[in-house]
């Protein structure tokens, strides 16, 4: 079995980001495939590496990126929602006249393409959001 | 062709639960997850209405989200069965598509 998931939601916002990564390790448990994950809205912020969040607390960010490095997961950032929140990549960065980049190892910022091709290519496309 | 809908708000918040017990045919599931684990409890205005669609429509609910809710499972609507993350997978995987209730 083929997943495509689509995030919606922000990291430390409700439950989302953390149901769909629940999600994802219990499908690879499974032995099943996560193809790719589509952060869209305020799910961008899920792509931040600037995310300092407290010590005892999880860290939603470098869950995604560990979980994208261990089983080849293709992380992409829909570029329209990323520029509106001020999440860029070196390219984009520049090109925008931008001082610095902010993505986290692992994603990689793309368009809605992505998320289409997502749902052709896997068997099932599951959405998480608020 | 049968559908997972999952539901992740209290029906006392949004009305997102009783949109989709009125729109899921017979052999769907509904899983309820995050918030919407608050519509398995037994004994509310909204227990009538889900228990009645269980003739026609499983329903399932996360049980990581009701105990982080502090809810016990002898507190749910009788026929409601409880899962964990494994069987969430599971559903989606039994069902040919799956549709969330955002």
């Amino acid at each position: 079995m083929k997943y495509s998931i689509m995030v919606n939601e922000g990291p430390y916002t409700h439950q989302a980001s953390d149901t769909a990564l629940h999600f994802c390790k219990a499908a690879l448990d499974a032995g099943y495939e996560i193809f790719r994950v589509f952060f869209y809205h305020d799910g961008v912020n899920n792509g931040t590496r600037y995310t300092v969040p407290p010590q005892d607390d999880r860290n939603i960010q470098k869950e995604w990126s560990k979980l994208a490095e261990a089983h080849e997961i293709d992380l992409v950032i829909c570029i329209a929602a990323a520029q509106r929140r001020g999440i860029m990549d070196a390219d984009e960065a520049k090109r925008q006249g931008l001082d610095g980049d902010n993505i986290a190892p692992g994603f990689r910022i793309s368009g809605l393409g992505q998320l289409i091709e997502g749902g052709i290519i896997a068997d099932r496309q599951l959405v998480f959001g608020d | 062709m049968s559908t997972l809908h999952t539901v992740n708000k209290s029906p006392f918040e949004r009305d997102s639960l009783s949109s989709c017990i009125r729109l899921a045919a017979k052999g769907h599931s509904i899983l309820l997850i995050e918030d919407g684990a608050l519509g398995a409890m037994a004994g509310t205005d909204h227990s009538d209405m889900v228990a009645g669609v269980m003739k026609d429509v499983s329903v399932y609910v996360l049980g990581p989200d009701l105990a982080a809710r502090g809810m016990s499972e002898d507190r749910i609507i009788d026929g409601i069965q409880v899962v964990d993350y494994s069987g969430f997978v599971e559903l989606t995987a039994k069902h040919d598509t799956c549709q969330s209730w955002l």
